[in-house]
């Protein structure tokens, strides 16, 4: 494509962002518009990673139809989320073992699907980005980007544009939050205990900042941190580089958030 | 039906196979009888001298100890030293192999018996078939020479090795095997040993001298232009 | 009755509520959780082909189980050859008997065993010891959890989820002949009394069991890898020689041996290669000092050989390292004895519900949160959420899942394979939600979500869904 033409990208919000954090998508939003591109919403629901995991095929596969049909018209699909861009693009494919012509198109769907960083960096060739947000942060690398896509770098190559912000590596960023979508419902016992042990690494870092790029994980820690009575600022990584920080962070009430004590 | 037709009739019946096919039966036969190599890491591929430092150094790092003699007749020398060294008794016990047989052991104090143990020998010797610089492990053949029980029953093992035998990775010793023993073949027992015994069974705690020898010390014999 | 016998996966949250409030357990863990990670990471950057031989060490057993039967073949031939025997068994009992028998026709009194989990998996030592056969497990993990009467918590670390102290204890429980007053303190003190008790049992030992790593089909050999040296301890001194091992361990050559080796022990303890790699082939040889006078093979089928062909055979590939659970935040949190039968972690949830049944151990496989960090290590490159999720498909098929997911699950579906009916319901939903949570921020209870909000808050919502206010502000484009 010739990269002079704005690309149509079809933004897939996912459904935390679209009910409980709106802003990720407004960040998203501009994030792609900066780089050039013409953005849709199209129509939408959820990818279908729940009902997949669950061992329940039809309506995963219903969903993902509904889907792929939604976003027929889009050079690309991108989502602000590695979990739900990976269902699109590594685990569609999957679901139509067995039907050709479905997997033939569930193949070329999964192709033009990305995680809205990644797609920043390696597709469009963004290098850096307009903002400011004069804080020390930490990244935790969510589990579906970093192992089915690839998320790393990206992320924290765009972090090292904004201007002011200082990256504090926390240890063991590559380890699950214990989230894991219906997990923390099934299992919250467990999924408590693993994202306890989540914070004492990002409290760790010393940073006053977490960032992620997966709502789930994101409201995970936040809700963790929290219930401890930790002051730290959850965000989606998308919201710094956006310039867009003015929401409150993930947890926090609704008017300008009052500095919390540790 | 025997437990075992009934075992080949549902494997096969899984891989949708009658056992019959050719091309299956050439393709195995093919693979046992050409035994070809896989990915053969390069670390090992070093000329002699520079292998046999990467042996010590990945032996030391298995926590071994490697000295290296310029003949064999020094071997007797060096064992008895490193006895004295580690306080040991100057007792050793080694099976028939001649390479140990002709060293001058009587040259020192080292009170030498011969035969596999019984499992109340302090110290024993015994001759490596080879070795390998990759991981700095060393290759026993069972055998009168080298008896087995000799490698896991007295706490302190000391093994001599021909820089000669040192190979760079595993596959070259199998085919020095193979040249040994005939293709298919295999000694009785073929121990690699990468230094003493451990265990991390109590409280994740790596400890030295679990079952087997507490202590390894490695005698390389180097006749050419190695280290020295 | 035993866990091998009464497997406790179906109660798995009960185990892991206990593992959770377990202090010691606790502890184990947290040293578990940094240790293996940091060897393997460390012991796979030191070799440039590590990778490659990841796909090499995959495409052998790939290519292996596509040709099983004919090198099953190939190395029963080569045992016998060598003076060995091969027995089959179909399943556990049928290995226990074959075991029995040849102790019966050796008289024998005591079993020296190297470390298994086929021994394990077939609860062998019960079977032994109705028999009045006394099994001796030697490697220093399961001897120790054998005092305890436990299942091993952990494939290559029995007794993993154990303090020093705890095993002090039981020493001093087991070893009454020892003196009273003798100091314990260091745990080198408790391997030295563990050798000095075990190296007697080794001497005066009938039998000799090991399990097997590989069988290699162009030598009849098999294999063992041990850091301690007691598995070659039990296969050396006693008279009669016993490998049980299930039949997928079979590789083609001695090649194809040391691929899989290169792997598996940096993949386990981050060792360039255990301590002991012993290749045994059939009996003592004329002029042969030592070795057993007799060497049998079992081969225990148990329900693999129907694996082939399904969406479970990639499992077959597993080397029994225990990376996957080494790296698994699931296992780190409530330890092995959790998942209630003979393996734990990733690999025993998928496994565990081939071997005892997915009525029983259909929970495994959800105690998952598909991190992938278990495939992302697997020597074998085993899709091991890939194959979760396969076990999860057959429960839902089968109407296994909990009713109460179910309906969740299904009501969730509902609302969004109706697009309009879901931008409807998610915008009250979330605008009440919004306005209950407004002035915290976040919900420290809520009705439907007892599970998150046990130990965490809830975010609330901003108030306006995405969609809702796109359309406001952009016309819906």
């Amino acid at each position: 494509m010739d990269p002079s033409s704005s690309k149509r990208v079809g933004l897939f919000a996912t459904c935390l962002v679209d009910l409980f954090r709106p802003s990720v998508g407004f960040a998203a939003v501009k994030l792609l518009e900066d780089a050039g591109c013409t953005v849709s919403v199209p129509s939408q629901t959820c990818c279908g990673q729940p009902a997949f995991n669950s061992g329940d095929q039809a309506d995963a596969r219903a969903l993902a139809l509904q889907v792929m049909d939604s976003f027929a018209n889009c050079d690309y699909v991108v989502a602000p989320s590695g979990s739900c861009a990976g269902m699109m693009a590594k685990h569609y494919p999957e679901l139509f073992e067995g039907d050709p012509e479905l997997q033939r198109r569930a193949r070329a769907f999964a192709a033009k699907t990305f995680e809205l960083v990644s797609f920043l960096t390696d597709v469009l060739g963004v290098t850096q980005v307009r903002a400011s947000f004069p804080r020390t942060v930490t990244y935790h690398d969510s589990c579906s980007g970093l192992r089915e896509l690839g998320v790393q770098a990206q992320p924290r190559k765009l972090l090292a544009s904004v201007d002011g912000l200082e990256l504090k590596e926390m240890k063991d960023s590559d380890v699950c939050c214990g989230f894991g979508g219906t997990f923390a419902a099934k299992f919250g016992e467990i999924s408590g205990a693993i994202v306890e042990r989540k914070t004492v690494d990002i409290i760790g870092s010393g940073a006053p900042v977490l960032l992620a790029g997966d709502l789930g994980c994101l409201m995970n820690m936040a809700g963790r941190l929290s219930r401890q009575g930790r002051a730290i600022e959850v965000r989606h990584v998308a919201e710094v580089l956006a310039n867009m920080t003015d929401t409150p962070p993930i947890g926090a009430p609704a008017e300008k958030s009052a500095e919390k004590t540790a | 039906m025997s437990a075992r037709d009934e075992i080949f009739a549902s494997l096969r019946r899984s891989l949708h196979v009658s056992g019959a096919e050719g091309p299956r039966r050439a393709a195995a036969e093919s693979r046992l009888r050409e035994n070809p190599r896989g990915v053969v890491p390069q670390r090992g591929n070093l000329p002699r001298a520079e292998r046999i430092a990467l042996f010590k150094r990945m032996a030391e790092s298995a926590f071994a100890s490697v000295s290296i003699v310029e003949n064999a007749r020094a071997v007797p020398a060096e064992a008895a030293r490193w006895l004295r060294d580690n306080n040991l008794p100057a007792t050793l016990r080694r099976g028939a192999d001649e390479r140990l047989a002709d060293m001058p052991w009587r040259e020192t104090a080292v009170a030498v018996s011969e035969g596999a143990s019984d499992g109340h020998d302090l110290n024993g010797v015994s001759h490596a078939f080879g070795a390998v610089a990759e991981s700095g492990t060393l290759v026993m053949t069972s055998g009168a020479d080298n008896p087995t029980t000799l490698n896991f029953l007295p706490d302190n093992h000391i093994v001599v090795l021909s820089a000669d035998d040192l190979a760079g990775d595993y596959e070259s010793i199998f085919d020095w095997l193979r040249a040994r023993y005939g293709k298919g073949m295999m000694p009785r027992a073929l121990n690699w040993i990468t230094g003493p015994s451990r265990s991390a069974d109590i409280a994740q705690t790596m400890l030295l001298g679990a079952h087997g020898p507490r202590k390894l010390h490695i005698v390389i014999v180097d006749e050419g232009t190695g280290l020295l | 009755m035993s866990v091998h016998a009464n497997p406790t996966s179906p109660h798995f949250k009960d185990n892991a509520h206990k593992a959770l409030g377990d202090p010691q357990l606790q502890q184990a863990m947290g040293k578990l959780r940094i240790g293996f990670t940091a060897a393997r990471a460390a012991s796979a950057a030191r070799l440039p082909e590590f990778e490659a031989l990841r796909d090499s060490a995959r495409d052998i057993k790939n290519h292996t189980l596509a040709n099983l039967d004919l090198y099953l073949e190939a190395y029963e031939k080569k045992v016998v050859e060598a003076g060995g025997h091969v027995h089959y068994a179909r399943d556990a009992a049928e290995a226990r008997k074959i075991i029995l028998d040849i102790c019966k026709e050796k008289g024998a009194k005591t079993v020296a065993k190297g470390k298994s989990m086929i021994s394990e998996e077939i609860a062998l030592n019960e079977a032994l010891d109705a028999a009045g056969v006394r099994p001796i497990e030697t490697d220093l993990g399961e001897y120790i959890i054998q005092l305890r009467g436990e299942i091993p918590s952990h494939i290559i670390g029995p007794a993993v989820h154990l303090t020093k102290d705890q095993i002090e204890a039981e020493f001093r429980k087991a070893h009454t002949h020892l003196d009273k007053d003798r100091n314990l303190e260091e745990p080198t003190s408790l391997l030295a009394e563990a050798r000095g008790v075990l190296r007697e049992k080794f001497l005066s030992a009938d039998i000799g069991l090991t399990g097997a790593n590989f069988l290699i089909a162009e030598t009849g050999s098999s294999v063992i890898v041990t850091n301690e040296g007691n598995g070659d301890l039990s296969q050396t001194l006693a008279k009669t020689h016993i490998v049980i091992a299930s039949l997928e361990k079979i590789v083609p050559t001695l090649e194809d041996a040391s691929q899989l080796l290169r792997v598996l022990a940096r993949s386990a303890t981050g060792q360039e290669l255990s301590v002991y790699t012993t290749f045994s082939t059939g009996p003592r040889r004329d002029g042969d000092p030592d070795g057993p006078q007799d060497y049998h093979v079992v081969l225990l089928d148990n329900g693999r050989t129907s694996m082939i062909g399904t969406e479970f055979q990639e499992m077959l590939r597993c080397i029994r390292c225990g990376a996957c659970m080494n790296h698994c935040p699931v296992y780190h949190a409530v330890g092995g004895h959790a998942y209630g039968w003979v393996y734990p972690g990733p690999m025993g949830a998928v496994l565990t519900p081939s071997l005892i049944g997915v009525e029983k151990g259909g929970l495994l496989p959800n105690a998952s949160t598909f991190c992938g960090r278990c495939e992302a290590v697997c020597p074998m490159r085993i899709p091991l959420p890939k194959m979760m999720r396969h076990w999860r498909e057959r429960e839902f098929e089968r109407h296994l899942t909990p009713s109460v997911q179910r309906a969740g699950l299904g009501a969730w579906a509902f609302f969004a394979r109706r697009p309009a009916l879901y931008r409807l319901a998610t915008r009250i939903g979330m605008g009440a939600l919004g306005f209950m949570g407004r002035n915290k921020g976040r919900f420290s209870k809520l009705p439907f979500a007892s599970g998150w909000t046990q130990m965490r808050d809830f975010p609330a919502p901003e108030g306006e869904t995405f969609q809702a206010q796109w359309k406001r502000e952009r016309g819906g484009r």
